[in-house]
């Protein structure tokens, strides 16, 4: 009884609880932000990547496959530091957001130019023939035949993919970008107490498990679809 | 523009045309000159390059020598526009290749609105009209999914139709149907051609060609053997390649 009291006080303090909650909230905003730069960046990146793969020139194939491969293998952690503390001595000050959108501009984009690239090539050749033997232009072809039933066949890579980079808006904290966890850190270093590391945590939980949830739901139907 | 005393202008021309696949020759030099109303029925072993020579027509395949004449154009020349052109000849495909995302009228409405640039209104008119041509105005809401083969084949001709093409390409259009939807698609494309459409088809459906066809072109190994009225060419082939494959699609037909 007396251990759990301590655990409880320590770890889920209400009284501290109370006082930080605005602040964290304040932190998930920025969080939320981030999200809703990044993602479309790296949407729009990974698009860009599957259209320039789709068009036949050897060189530009060649060309996303190293650029893919490169962001692929380069830990985003060590990119984003890089990015805010390692340009400025080449006289590049980048802002904090400037870097996290690079940097995740970057790092996502060739994930989801690997997903959407997957999903173009799912699309039978037919569809371009039909498209392209009417008149339509690569793009139109593109846009409005290809990219639709490309993207139903890899949706549910496109949210896991979209869940990994959510989540990986927590590395933003090293650059002093107010999100979730270093509103958490900070708030935690002032009252000398890990309870709003544990809020962090939940709130982490409370915003990404339903996209989880929605995830393992698509992924079974895929599965019984096939 | 007659070339000589009575004889009309081809629709579709070709000249010479060749096509190689990495040192394969698919086509080795084909001339075929189709009139206007001209119904002409490609027959030919698998391999003998019909298919190639029909995608060669629009570019669907990049021909490696020769020309396509379409219209009087010349489709291979430079800078010519391959999308107006391509809008001149319509085509249908083995698969028929409907978008599966979209209902009937979105198949057939696309082109109308994304080349042809017309508003929605005017573009869903006219593809209710080419969906009514071919027999399915009730089928506009419907799904590929929810239709029939004969039905997407029926749909995949409206699809092309609506574009009020000079031309239609019919690559088998019916091999993939089950024997009883055959009809279906024969019937529309007998109307077709009562209506005065200009097509090239490639099929071994022998009894369309029978009746429906004014030539009959023979092709084996990338070149065209023989040619003629169907009557001549079912009846008393002068090749020995040309008996041997109607006796064959005879005994399977």
């Amino acid at each position: 009884m007396e251990t759990l009291n301590t655990i409880l006080e320590v770890f889920f303090n209400a009284e501290i609880a109370v006082r930080v909650f605005p602040f964290l909230l304040r932190g998930l905003g920025m969080t939320l932000l981030l999200c809703a730069l990044v993602i479309p960046l790296g949407l729009a990146g990974g698009l860009a990547l599957a259209w320039a793969a789709s068009l036949e020139r050897r060189w530009l194939r060649v060309l996303c496959v190293v650029y893919v491969d490169f962001f692929r293998a380069f830990p985003p952690l060590v990119l984003l530091i890089f990015l805010f503390f390692g340009l400025p001595f080449a006289g590049i000050d980048l802002p904090s957001i400037a870097a996290v959108g690079i940097g995740f501009f970057l790092n996502a984009s060739s994930y989801y130019g690997e997903i959407f690239r997957a999903g173009v090539e799912s699309v039978p050749k037919g569809q371009w023939e039909a498209a392209r033997s009417t008149g339509l232009t690569r793009f139109q072809t593109m846009t409005a035949v290809i990219l639709p039933q490309a993207t139903r066949n890899v949706l549910p890579d496109l949210i896991g993919n979209t869940l990994e980079v959510a989540k990986l808006t927590s590395i933003a904290s090293v650059v002093a970008l107010g999100e979730l966890l270093h509103t958490a850190r900070l708030a935690q270093s002032l009252v000398y107490n890990p309870t709003p590391i544990v809020m962090a945590a939940m709130l982490y939980l409370a915003l990404f498990w339903p996209v989880v949830r929605l995830l393992s739901r698509l992924e079974h139907r895929n599965i019984a679809r096939r | 523009m007659p070339l000589t005393g009575g004889v009309v202008r081809p629709l579709l021309e070709l000249a010479g045309l060749r096509k190689s696949y990495g040192g394969l020759d698919v086509l080795k030099g084909v001339d075929l000159a189709v009139a206007p109303g001209e119904l002409v029925f490609v027959i030919g072993p698998s391999g003998s390059g019909k298919s190639t020579l029909l995608r060669c027509c629009n570019r669907l395949e990049e021909p490696d020598g020769g020309t396509v004449i379409v219209d009087g154009e010349n489709i291979l020349a430079s800078g010519v526009d391959l999308n107006r052109v391509r809008q001149k000849i319509g085509m249908v495909f083995q698969a028929f290749n409907l978008y599966p995302h979209m209902t009937a009228l979105g198949n057939v409405t696309l082109a109308l609105r994304k080349v042809q640039g017309m508003a929605r209104a005017p573009a869903e008119a006219k593809a209710r009209d080419a969906l009514a041509a071919v027999g399915l105005a009730d089928k506009q809401a419907a799904y590929p999914i929810q239709l029939s083969g004969g039905q997407q084949q029926r749909v995949a001709i409206a699809r092309a139709l609506a574009l009020e093409p000079k031309i239609v390409l019919f690559d088998e259009p019916t091999s993939a149907l089950d024997p009883e939807l055959v009809g279906s698609v024969l019937a529309v494309m007998r109307e077709l051609k009562a209506g005065g459409m200009t097509m090239v088809v490639v099929s071994h459906e022998l009894a369309f060609a029978r009746d429906a066809a004014d030539r009959v072109v023979f092709m084996d190994g990338g070149r065209i053997v023989e040619q003629g009225p169907p009557a001549a060419i079912f009846g008393s082939p002068r090749e020995a390649r040309t008996r041997d494959f109607v006796a064959k699609l005879a005994e399977r037909s």
